[in-house]
């Protein structure tokens, strides 16, 4: 193979040969190890020094045509960027990244950058691509760092924009998309206001996300601060629906609302025994973990069940995130339940690396049938399908089936059920001129991400079904640009 | 919309050191609070989230009243607050409302706190029309909440209590059932109370086929269909008593199973308590 790899005719002939110089591979990232994270929330991994990250920075070839900026939903800038991060010019990669993406700090980390910018990046044809994420992720910390109060009141007369109050936009939900939304339109001049059902700001990146992927009070709440910098007003315990509607915002004197209020509500196995006592939705586990702070109970009053068998229920990252949480909370074993195989789990390869270093085991071609309990209702047992992938379907997988009559239990006294989550009625319920398709998700332009009341525009995962932070904030990008558009304050 | 901190307005120890009730200003969600509808809140930056029955609504005044029994931390540290006090974080009106219309004669049950939730229910049933018989229940007579608002507004009100003390001696269950006997024209019955309450209640209407309604009192988190913490089951079906309800067919309800999932965090909850009981010299 490797003979047809390189041509080598050149060489045959006798002629000289420029010698190629070999790709460096990327430059690590330093992590916490593995014995050491399980027994605390910290993040695991700790990000580059100035050094690695001008070093990483470096290896980027500056392409004219970057294909990472096409594969990057917000269209981050990337060249630009890395070439102000290899000069030492911390501050102007900053404000690079943020002329399209409201959150780098959170994007850096979270995103599934491997069927993204890095996915395409060309160094991938040779060898590692760039390590765009952790350098996104640097320059953020390291601005963030740095104090943006002191950066940004440093001529702040200059970047920080007039606010009209007569452009009075609405955003119902803060996570990513309904941020990017406010970033954008705060920085050119609207007078944004944010309304949020929960008391703490961020949604998923707060209940969701566990604090050792992405910390709250270091990462989450300084990128809101900064959009607090931006003027932009945030009311919590403000349900939409029930707190107030659509028409209450347009009344009030909104000339625009964007809806971002994800898809928050959980499927279940519907198997019997669901309701046992220590059966949860990934949704209540990390909720009361994450926002609840539960991991610190009693000193936070939310409560959680520390099982010491636990078994998790699904194969994407927030099966990942509720099985490395068990874990830290002191399991003794901790297993993700998947009806297929390890490859074909939607997790992303890092997070799937991580839960194995940490200890978790994959239970594949494993399908659960029933929870049993003991005569108080606790969960003490599950009784699973054993698996086994058939022929090619039409899309080339092999899709799982059961085999007759295999079937195993296992000891498990919690269980947390991570298979998706469902459009949450609470609000649309309450605006019934709003347009949703048959699977509850609202509909929308896509070009403009516009629904069907006039002005009111939609996106993220109430578009789309749960999807990734990133995608959200696309969406959040291209309801703004119509936004600003018809507000007449894009530049 | 919560800009304006909830500040207790007015503080009322209807049993002390037991049961209170608190009349809050929040104008946003008086302005939209149904019978029915709760709310969930927080005491304090490090409080866990949990739901309160709006008992009553002033959306002039721009009021809620909400009435609750010091049963754990959470509800003792509420306790400590006194007037002119606020709650860390109050959201609402959550649920779905009473679904209330004229049919005729109605009965609502309480017990407990119970009766203050059910005050609120029975208000909207006399407003549309019905013929509204409370009937509340206490252990004895110094421990029954809200007789003389029931009375200021219902065709009828109703007393048992468990020690003869005052009223009919027993429980609410057999009067329901006296009057289930001899008045035909009852149309629906309401109950509210402790879940054994509830479940009697039921017991005792479902020979008769009447229309039975129970608000549950499920252990919830977010409060608007996140998480699934408050999941019932309703004829076999799995129901979120935060969106779905919280009140549901008490016919359909599994009882038993609501009973124990509201024990789940028992453990817990005492350590906590008890934590708490330490540090505030209790």
């Amino acid at each position: 193979m490797e003979a047809y790899r390189e041509c080598r005719c050149k060489a045959a002939e006798g002629k000289p040969v420029k010698k190629k110089k070999a790709l460096a591979p990327r430059v690590p990232m330093p992590h916490q190890a593995p014995a050491e994270r399980i027994k605390n929330f910290n993040e695991v991994a700790l990000g580059y020094t100035s050094q690695l990250a001008m070093e990483e920075a470096r290896r980027c070839l500056q392409c004219k045509k970057p294909a990472c900026v096409e594969g990057c939903p917000v269209e981050v800038p990337i060249p630009q960027f890395i070439a102000h991060l290899a000069a030492g010019r911390i501050e102007d990669a900053y404000k690079t990244i943020k002329t399209t993406n409201s959150l780098p700090a959170i994007c850096g980390r979270v995103c599934p950058q491997e069927v993204q910018c890095e996915g395409n990046c060309i160094l991938l044809k040779k060898g590692q691509p760039i390590a765009i994420g952790r350098l996104e992720r640097f320059v953020a910390d390291e601005y963030l760092h740095r104090d943006a109060c002191d950066l940004l009141a440093d001529g702040a007369k200059e970047t920080c924009p007039v606010i009209d109050p007569e452009k009075k936009v609405a955003c119902i939900g803060s996570g990513p998309s309904s941020l990017t939304v406010a970033g954008y339109l705060a920085s050119r001049g609207c007078k944004v206001t944010v309304f949020e059902a929960l008391h703490e700001l961020g949604g998923v990146l707060v209940y969701g996300i566990p604090e050792f992927r992405l910390p709250k009070n270091r990462i989450v709440h300084k990128e809101i601060h900064a959009l607090k910098q931006l003027q932009v007003e945030f009311k919590v315990n403000a349900v939409a629906g029930k707190t107030f509607t659509v028409q209450d915002l347009f009344a009030q004197g909104f000339k625009a609302v964007f809806i971002g209020v994800g898809a928050g509500l959980p499927r279940f196995l519907n198997i019997p025994g669901e309701n046992a006592i220590g059966v949860f939705s990934a949704n209540e586990y990390l909720t009361r973990v994450n926002l609840g702070r539960a991991y610190d109970f009693p000193n936070y009053d939310t409560p959680i069940i520390c099982g010491k068998h636990v078994t998790v229920y699904g194969g994407g990252n927030v099966a990942m995130d509720a099985a490395r949480t068990a874990l830290r909370l002191g399991a003794e074993s901790v297993r993700i339940v998947y009806r297929r195989t390890v490859d074909a789990m939607p997790a992303r390869h890092e997070e799937i690396e991580h839960a194995i270093e940490e200890g978790v085991i994959m239970e594949c071609l494993a399908a659960p049938l029933e929870f049993t309990c003991n005569e108080h209702g606790h969960l003490k047992a599950v009784r699973l399908q054993r698996m086994e992938l058939g022929e090619p379907d039409d899309s080339g997988r092999r899709s799982p089936r059961p085999i007759p009559g295999d079937t195993y239990e296992l000891e498990t006294d919690l269980a947390v059920i991570a298979v998706g989550t469902r459009s949450n009625p609470v609000m649309l319920d309450n605006e019934p001129l709003l347009t949703t398709n048959k699977w509850g998700y609202v509909q929308v332009d896509e070009a403009t991400c516009e629904t069907s009341i006039p002005n009111v525009f939609a996106g993220g995962d109430i578009v789309t079904g749960a999807a990734t932070v990133i995608l959200a904030a696309g969406a959040g990008r291209t309801a703004a640009k119509e936004m600003a558009r018809r507000l007449g304050v894009d530049s | 919309m919560q800009q304006t901190p909830c500040t207790i307005v007015k503080k009322e120890r209807l049993i002390p050191g037991q049961t209170s009730k608190l009349v809050i200003s929040c104008p946003h969600i008086a302005k939209k609070a149904q019978p029915g509808n709760f709310v969930i809140l927080r005491v304090s930056a490090q409080g866990e989230r949990i739901p309160l029955t709006i008992a009553d609504a002033d959306p002039e005044a721009g009021t809620i009243t909400m009435v609750y029994l010091v049963m754990g931390k959470s509800t003792a540290h509420l306790e400590t607050l006194e007037e002119g006090d606020a709650l860390h974080d109050l959201c609402g009106p959550l649920g779905q409302a009473t679904h209330i219309e004229q049919v005729g004669t109605v009965i609502c049950v309480g017990g407990g706190t119970g009766i203050a939730a059910m005050h609120h229910i029975a208000k909207g049933h006399q407003r549309a029309g019905n013929h509204t018989v409370a009937i509340i229940g206490a252990r004895s007579k110094n421990l029954l909440l809200f007789e003389h608002e029931l009375k200021s507004f219902c065709d009828e009100v109703l007393i048992a209590t468990d020690d003869g003390s005052y009223g009919h001696k027993g429980f609410v269950t057999q009067v329901l059932e006296e009057r289930l006997k001899t008045d035909k024209t009852v149309k629906e019955v309401v109950a509210i109370g402790p879940v054994p309450m509830m479940e009697a209640v039921s017991k005792t209407t479902k020979p008769f086929g009447v229309k039975t309604t129970v608000s549950l009192n499920s252990i919830m988190v977010d409060g608007i269909g996140m998480c699934g913490a408050c999941r019932v089951s309703v004829g076999g079906q799995v129901k979120f008593a935060c969106v779905d309800g919280p009140e549901f067919d008490g016919h359909q309800v599994d009882f038993g199973e609501l009973r124990q999932r509201l024990a789940a965090f028992k453990p817990q909850e005492a350590l906590s308590f008890e934590a708490f009981k330490e540090r505030h010299g209790k």
